[in-house]
């Protein structure tokens, strides 16, 4: 119950926070965010273009051997198509990141709150929200959609690559691609991703600032984060996939 | 305010935690400019009244008073600005350097340009004779100097009070002597009034103008007093104990 309410005081801190900063930029720690940035997208990007590429070759072989009793191959392309670009590019690449940078995240902050540099801000008269928490969930917010992106291209290129070893050719494919998808749903699918990064983001240093000071404390903190985001992502992702049933979307 | 005022008051305040009384009761002041010691056996409750005068944690009952004023949202701001707070262990951000860490308040809330922010940073490290770790991480120095380094960053925007949690917990005497001086200088030098939490008898009779000592087992403050008056005629078996203990280790 306690920590129900310090979760919804600390979200009403960080929106405080985030207003705050939009009327006043120069409170926001721009060298801060950049790098949290630098560590979430670029450092994050091999892993994720990894896992996507794979993703892709692991749905292509499964759907392969379906269509390829009707000879219809080629229809994988529109089926990872549609898959990479609504879910699996979004979800794969949150759970990355959660478990990267959400870790990461309630790491170094549940480290400062226990060597006391949370009091220490706090003292000063900066709020540790504002210092810690504000650069890392922009970071990561803005880092989702780009890794997303990534992550969604090398699985079709995994996907292409499988196809190829069935004799389907290479220009089919892309044009398969291409026509099953459209604007609105790519957009859609990065903005579900930038939702799910400040989903990460805010999870990471949530269990970082609720850190006891105990041996295990930040392991448990990591962990946390880890498994909360993950828990937030597949929730929220429902949840939407039930609204765009109900509008018909 | 006038001189004689005292800058910090506490008036039967209950200090502790949500749903957890640790010290019943409690009432002293500091004076401006005195060293004003906090006493007692370890988990007795010496931190915890820090943080409530430091504004970190709201008192469970009774007043509170730093410069005349509760700390409430409200005074929040202006008297985070009266108090420099160095913790137990430093706490220097890890991730910058000995001078940004020091230049870090300058940054946030001083007028200065860039070059007299980098200058006053250099002058608070000459301070506390740190300037050569000017450019080192955190981490590449001693307990001991981080622990300089962190009162130098509490002194940065001149604080009225300045408040410190075991400076010597964990360092040779000798460095610890050292931070006894360098206390007793800076108070001489800027006038300040200081806190400080300590174990150390040799240190508690060299600085300590006042003590307060709390007793763990009665939940309470238990002595007020000048550390020598203290020692030579308090009549209560606790105190007794706690100085001739301690002093016999301190010898
Ligand atoms: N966050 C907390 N919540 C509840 N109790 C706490 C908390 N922090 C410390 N305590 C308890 O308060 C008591 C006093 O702790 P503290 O003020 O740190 O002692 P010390 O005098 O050694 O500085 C201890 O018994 C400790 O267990
Ligand atoms: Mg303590």
């Amino acid at each position: 119950m306690r920590g129900l309410v310090s979760l919804f005081a600390f979200l009403g801190e960080s929106a405080c926070c985030a207003v705050s900063a939009l009327v006043r930029p120069r409170e926001f720690r721009f060298g801060d965010a950049a790098l949290a940035f630098q560590r979430a997208a670029f450092d994050g990007l091999p892993v994720t273009i990894g896992v996507g590429f794979l993703l892709g070759v692991i749905l292509a072989f499964q759907s392969a051997a379906a269509l390829q009793t009707f000879g219809v191959e080629v229809y994988v392309a529109d089926l990872l198509a549609i898959a990479l670009f609504r879910e699996l590019g979004p979800i794969i690449t949150a759970i990355i990141l959660a478990g990267r940078t959400g870790s990461a995240f309630a790491a170094e902050i549940g480290t400062m709150k226990v060597d006391e540099e949370l009091d220490a801000l706090t003292t000063m008269g900066l709020p540790p929200v504002r210092f810690l928490v504000l650069p890392r969930v922009t970071a990561a917010a803005f880092a989702m959609p780009i890794l997303t992106v990534f992550a969604e291209i090398a699985g079709l290129v995994g996907g292409a690559l499988v196809l190829e070893t069935m004799r389907v050719p290479p220009a089919a494919y892309w044009q398969h691609v291409t026509a099953s998808s459209d604007a609105p749903m790519i957009l859609f699918g990065l903005a579900k991703g930038l939702g799910f990064g400040l989903l990460v983001g805010l999870i990471g240093c949530a269990a970082g600032m609720q850190t006891r000071a105990t041996a295990d404390g930040v392991g448990h903190a990591a962990t946390s984060a880890v498994v909360g985001s993950i828990v937030a992502i597949a929730v929220a992702d429902g949840l939407l996939a039930v609204l765009c049933n109900i509008w018909g979307a | 305010m006038e001189k004689g005022e005292p800058i910090i008051r506490l008036e039967h305040v209950d200090a502790g935690y949500p749903g957890a009384v640790i010290l019943h009761d409690v009432s002293f002041a500091v004076a401006r400019g005195e060293i004003f010691i906090l006493l007692g056996g370890s988990g007795c409750g010496k931190s915890t009244v820090m943080k409530h005068m430091t504004g970190l944690n709201p008192i469970l009952a009774g007043r509170l008073t730093v410069a005349g004023r509760e700390w409430s949202v409200q005074t929040r701001a202006e008297l985070c600005r009266q108090i420099g707070v160095m913790y137990q262990s430093g706490a220097l951000f890890g991730s910058m350097t000995c001078l940004e860490n020091v230049r870090l308040p300058l940054d946030e809330f001083s007028d200065l340009s860039k070059a007299a922010r980098r200058a006053r940073a250099l002058e608070l490290l000459r301070d506390v004779e740190l300037e050569d770790a000017a450019d080192k991480m955190p981490s590449e120095i001693s307990g001991g100097m981080r622990k300089r380094v962190a009162i130098a960053r509490a002194m940065a925007l001149d604080p009225s009070v300045v408040f410190l949690d075991e400076p010597s917990a964990g360092l040779d005497p000798i460095t610890s002597a050292a931070l006894d001086d360098l206390i007793l200088r800076l108070r001489a030098e800027k006038g300040m009034t200081f806190v400080v939490v300590t174990h150390e008898l040799p240190s508690v009779f060299k600085i300590g103008d006042r003590a307060a000592m709390f007793d763990r087992a009665r939940h309470g403050l238990v002595a007020l007093g000048a550390p020598q008056a203290l020692r030579d005629t308090s009549e209560d078996p606790f105190v007794r104990k706690f100085f001739s203990r301690g002093e016999y280790h301190g010898q």
